[in-house]
């Protein structure tokens, strides 16, 4: 019989290891894609449950809108801090609006108040999924004949892609209000040139982008939090609906962080759109 | 259809979870109108079994038919229609903690039934008067003992007039007084409601006193069926052994000469 060399076995027990650990992360995403299928499949066969997208509409518009304007606010002042000090050495601190404004609008505000969304909503999707799977009210929901993904996920799912746009709006208002209060307030910039040069510069277009990204991250935020809500095991206890809420967490933000760069790369690179 | 002597039968039924072989074909027929108890040790596959029963898991391979229809390669719709003469109580009642009593009972039927208000909120009050409760619709699942949610899981299974019932470790987690008016509040619906009920439990006093059939697994097979008095004459040391450690003493004095070798009763 061969026997393997010492030097050989911890490689392979490591190449074994991360053989499962890549089969099952695919794994993983291939669950996560079919639920994906499965949840915009059942939004567009009747009925909609207006009441429970209406819940939801409030409950992550009505949660989130405080914590997305005061991040919001605090990134603008930041970026009009930052852009007034680095422009200044050459002179053309007058484009710190434009250099807020295009900054707020195509990726901060959106990606904010996706990151915003991702640790509050995200995660609370999680938690409470992940709780009603470990109760046994989601076998309950199956039992009495309702598809859980129509009565849990599609009001979830449809609340976080129409939400995030209008809170980005928010957000991106926020930000641009931001850079105005701490440019004028702390470089005695002047106001109404700054409201000038941020109408000049903020076309529709950008607002669409801003819009297309946040819709986006909406659906990955809400997918993620219903996937890793769906996936514990019923025997995982209090435990697992921890382990289930950081991980849903976490795995929202390199979601959105990943998806940002590709919708990047296909709606300034690929498209063309400015 | 013309309807069937057995409300369930399951046939040649496997079911692994990974390498951890839990019902190794199985075969069973449960009658209409019988209380059927599945009995076993813990992990012996009783809880799957009846997962299995309400389509909630897929059977590797086997059949599984719920009055006269197979269920285990139907469509989620079809299923659902099943699914309907089917209810069920949860080990842990499995109460939406969101909705009040009320809401949880009404559940079905404001999902299912185009029923007002009125007839919705009629039929709770009736339901929860079959289980012994009143004045508790617009309390939460957390504002109730363990026994009073059971009970109203119980009526929430209950809303549909299913034909058939199933249990979930009906009396785990309460105290024997509790235990004791659950097994007589389900005694009680099984003659009163003539439906098929399945109760699975390791409860050696419900099982007695519930049953009117009962079956023992072992090793995801059926080791033992029959009417409780064939089961403790049954000449089997697993089952035997199960029975004596949780039947009431009034069952462990009886003439068997297995029970005796374990109890320590032969004195001949």
């Amino acid at each position: 019989m061969h026997n393997p060399s010492p030097e050989s076995a911890p490689s392979n027990g490591l190449a074994f290891l991360m053989k499962n650990r890549v089969y099952h992360a695919l794994s993983e995403i291939g669950d996560a894609f079919r639920l994906l299928a499965e949840t915009i499949f059942q939004i567009f066969r009747p009925p909609l449950q207006f009441d429970l997208l209406m819940k939801q509409l409030l409950f992550i518009g009505f949660n989130s809108l405080s914590v997305v304007l005061v991040s919001g606010f605090f990134t603008g002042m930041v970026l009009g801090i930052q852009g007034y000090v680095q422009l200044k050495p050459y002179a053309v601190e007058g484009s710190v609006a434009q250099f807020v404004s295009i900054s707020v609008v195509k990726e901060l505000g959106p990606m904010i108040t996706a990151f915003v969304l991702s640790g509050r909503i995200g995660a609370s999707i999680t938690a409470e999924l992940s709780t009603m799977k470990v109760t046994e009210q989601i076998d309950a929901l199956e039992v009495m004949g309702t598809n859980p993904v129509k009565y849990l996920v599609v009001p979830r799912f449809l609340a976080c892609s129409i939400m995030l746009p209008i809170l980005t709006i928010f957000s991106t208002f926020a930000g641009i209000f931001g850079g105005y209060v701490a440019v004028v307030s702390l470089f005695s910039f002047n106001g109404d040139f700054y409201i000038l040069q941020v109408q000049k510069h903020l076309y529709v277009g950008s607002v669409l982008i801003s819009l297309i990204k946040a819709t986006s991250f909406g659906m990955a935020i809400a997918a993620v939090g219903c996937y890793k809500g769906f996936s514990i095991s019923t025997a995982g206890g209090a435990e697992g609906v921890g382990t289930a809420t950081t991980g849903s967490a976490v795995i929202s933000l390199v979601t959105i962080l990943v998806l940002d760069f590709v919708l990047n790369h296909i709606l300034f690179n690929i498209l063309g759109l400015k | 259809m013309p309807k069937t002597i057995f409300m369930i039968s399951i046939k040649n039924v496997r079911k692994a979870f990974g390498e951890k072989k839990v019902l190794n074909g199985l075969d069973l027929e449960i009658p209409r109108g019988e209380t059927l108890v599945i009995m076993g040790r813990s992990g012996c596959g009783k809880s799957v079994l009846l997962k299995i029963i309400a389509g909630l898991l897929p059977v590797d391979t086997g059949q599984v038919w719920v009055d006269g229809t197979e269920i285990t390669k139907l469509k989620r719709k079809p299923l659902n229609e099943i699914r309907r003469k089917i209810g069920m109580l949860f080990q842990s009642a499995a109460l939406f903690d969101s909705m009040t009593v009320a809401e949880n009972i009404a559940f079905m039927l404001d999902q299912h039934t185009d029923l007002s208000q009125q007839e919705v909120r009629k039929i709770v009050d009736e339901k929860l008067k079959l289980v012994d409760l009143q004045g508790v619709q617009e309390l939460r699942p957390a504002q109730l003992s363990g026994g009073m949610r059971k009970r109203v899981g119980l009526a929430r299974a209950l809303a549909f007039n299913p034909e058939i019932i199933l249990y979930d470790e009906p009396t785990t987690g309460l105290d024997p007084v509790t235990c004791t008016e659950i097994n007589e509040l389900m005694r009680d619906l099984n003659q009163k409601l003539e439906v098929t009920s399945v109760v699975v439990t390791h409860d050696m006093h419900s099982a007695f006193s519930v049953g009117t059939l009962m079956v023992m697994l072992y090793e995801g097979k059926q080791i033992a069926y029959g009417t409780p008095d064939d089961l403790i004459n049954e000449d089997n040391p697993v089952l035997q052994q199960f029975i004596l450690f949780g039947a009431p003493d009034q069952i462990l004095n009886i003439d068997n000469p297995t029970l005796k070798q374990f109890t320590g009763r032969n004195t001949e």
